[in-house]
């Protein structure tokens, strides 16, 4: 019961945060960055599950598919379309504070199970890393590598592949 | 979970007890000879001399006869009985012996039974016959305290000569690994080189949709039977690799949502982190004396490679350093070096280190790319992914020399070795349905089969022959 109060308390402070231009100055401090487990519940209150502001229903709306930048084959340097991308990932990032994300890094099909692994954290972080250069600060961002693992396209062919040399940056939702 | 390390105790290498006298078995009312104490004649040497690895082997004619019992009476191995566990027997030692290039087996099925009493004094003329210039015999016999008595013997048909003989006693529930022996023995024998067969492989299950598939850690003998999965496909399981010991198996898993890897007990059940660190760890290997875990770790995106104690508790130590990726790595069989791959050129490609990660230095200078080289028990070769367009499975000397393409496909990748180096296994992906199935092909290249799983598989990895 405690717990719906604030989220629905936060959720509003969000939503009227939201109708200004920069962020709130009176955001509370962002969780600690020596969390033992990035990717568990380590976070603030703010119900993210409910499709508002930092879930990732509302991200990925916002982002009409600038949540993804592709690859060339084995590279993972940001292009000046990754950027425009990446930017609107900041924006958003900045603007909704208490959003905490994971960049997820991915590599196709024709490579070597390890490599890919290495691969796909690569082209993460690079993604992570020109977030933090533009004001996201780096305790909200996780990486994670799928490598091979977790293609979006199924077919065998360059074009599949190209899409799934990507980076997804995600919302994590708690 | 404690059977099998209870159940590889208990196989022990016994000579027979004597003269068991059975005396009313056989048809043909015939003085009855036993089988006498076994033991496996190594002095002689083999017989088609030393297998080089450029030349195809010598292929052989050799029968391999349903085992005889000396009583056929029920047995927690095979509800039929030990007559029909003895053909089971035959049909594995003779599935073991077939399709490697040396020998051209005939099986038990096209075969006449011998009788109990014909394995240590064989029909020759029946053999000759059929024009086998081999022939391997056998018995199965239950002993009172519930385990089996396994006899194997190899012939020589046109010199009417007995050539080699070994016998086992095994619980029931490792029979299976009797017939290994039995086939490890007639390889050896025959090629020369150690034997392989009584051996376990841990692999990837694989099922399901290419984008939702599930992997699950699995183990199973090297012929692909006493299949067990270890993991339940909840999280993704990749890149398992035997202890040297059998007694663990280290591996990826992404149970936290993150690539870590973990040392599954198989006694127990129970597993560990190989470091305790937040960071992505991948791609684990064992020294070959079990001591050394190598890993692969990123940190800040940049992967290299890591050694720590296998005992646990350790600080990892870093033997790679550099901002380009180092990755995977594999030791000489005398734990000297390791070989493992790097893209500071601009590619995947393979370099040699010492141990503790001093005198790292390119190997591969051939066209393409060198990735997941692996070093062969032997020592004297390092099998590895050719990419070349497509993915082969290639082999070169320690010093890169020397480079042979083995295999022929789409994308064939991460070779192991058998535990003899005369063997390697690697994984196919089928283009299009991206279907996984394990392989195995020979060092002459020619020889290549696929190991039947019971459902898609990847990711394969050889331990040593079982003590």
């Amino acid at each position: 019961m405690n717990r719906i109060v604030i989220s629905l308390t936060l959720a509003s402070a969000l939503a009227l945060g939201a109708c200004k231009k920069d962020p709130p100055e009176s955001t509370p401090p962002l969780p600690e960055e020596t969390v033992t487990n990035p990717g568990g519940n380590t976070g603030m209150g703010t119900d993210t599950t409910m499709g508002g502001p930092g879930s990732q229903s509302h991200f990925a709306q916002a982002m009409m598919g600038a949540d993804t930048i592709l690859f060339d084959t084995d590279r993972y340097n940001i292009d000046s379309e990754d950027a425009v991308a990446l930017r609107r990932q900041a924006e958003y990032l900045l603007q909704y504070t208490n959003a905490r994300a994971t960049v997820e890094g991915h590599a196709d099909e024709r490579g070597t199970r390890d490599y890919n692994l290495a691969l796909g954290e690569r082209r993460a972080t690079a993604a992570k890393n020109y977030l933090v250069s533009l004001g996201v600060p780096e305790g909200r961002l996780t990486t994670v590598s799928y490598g091979e693992e977790r293609p979006v396209a199924t077919g065998t062919n360059e074009s599949a592949w190209a899409r799934n040399r990507r980076a997804v940056t995600v919302m994590i939702t708690r | 979970m404690k059977t099998s390390l209870i159940a590889l105790l208990a196989l022990a290498l016994a000579p027979l007890p004597a003269a068991a006298q059975t005396s009313d078995l056989n048809p043909a009312n015939r003085e009855v000879t036993v089988p006498q104490d076994i033991t496996v004649d190594q002095d002689d040497g083999p017989l088609t001399g030393t297998v080089t690895d450029d030349t195809p082997w010598q292929e052989l004619g050799i029968a391999i006869a349903s085992f005889a019992t000396n009583a056929d009476v029920p047995t927690p191995a095979s509800s039929s009985g030990t007559g029909a566990l003895g053909l089971e027997l035959a049909r594995i030692v003779y599935n073991d012996l077939r399709s490697n290039g040396l020998f051209r087996p005939v099986g038990p099925d096209a075969l006449p039974r011998p009788a109990y009493a014909q394995i240590t004094a064989p029909a020759w003329s029946t053999w000759q016959g059929r024009s086998a210039e081999l022939l391997v015999q056998g018995y199965v016999r239950a002993n009172a305290d519930g385990r089996l008595t396994v006899g194997c013997y190899l012939y020589d048909v046109q010199l009417q000569q007995e050539q080699a003989r070994a016998g086992w006693v095994v619980q029931p529930s490792e029979w299976r690994r009797a017939a290994h022996r039995c086939a490890d023995l007639v390889y050896s024998r025959l090629s020369g080189e150690s034997p392989f067969f009584d051996s376990r492989i841990a692999y990837i299950a694989e099922t399901g949709p290419r984008d939702a598939r599930v992997k699950r850690l699995a183990i199973m003998d090297s012929d692909g039977a006493n299949h067990r999965f270890i993991t339940n496909g909840q999280s993704t399981a990749l890149t398992p690799r035997y202890s040297p010991d059998y007694s663990r198996i280290a591996y990826l898993s992404y149970v936290d949502g993150n690539p870590r890897i973990y040392i599954y007990h198989i006694d127990t059940g129970r597993q560990t982190l190989v470091t305790q660190s937040t960071n992505p760890t991948f791609a684990p290997r064992w020294s070959p004396d079990g001591r050394w875990i190598l890993y692969s770790m990123a940190i800040g995106g940049n992967t290299d490679i890591y050694r720590v104690s296998a005992a646990g508790g350790g600080t990892p130590e870093r033997l790679t350093n550099g901002p380009a990726i180092e990755v995977g790595g594999s030791y000489s069989p005398d734990g000297r070096e390791i070989v493992f791959e790097s893209d500071q050129s601009g590619s995947q490609q393979c370099y040699v280190m010492n141990a503790d990660g001093s005198n790292q230095r390119r190997i591969s200078f051939f066209g393409g790319r060198c990735a997941t080289p692996e070093w062969s028990p032997r020592g004297d070769q390092i099998a590895f992914t050719h990419i070349a367009g497509d993915f082969h499975i290639a082999v070169m000397s320690p010093n890169g020399r020397n480079m042979r393409t083995l295999t022929n496909a789409w994308h064939d990748e991460a070779p192991s070795w058998a535990p003899n180096g005369r063997i390697i296994q690697f994984f196919r992906t089928e283009r299009g349905s991206g279907e996984p199935s394990i392989w195995q092909v020979d060092l002459t290249g020619e020889n290549e089969r696929q190991l039947r799983t019971p459902v898609g598989a990847s990711d394969p990895a050889w331990g040593p022959v079982l003590p």
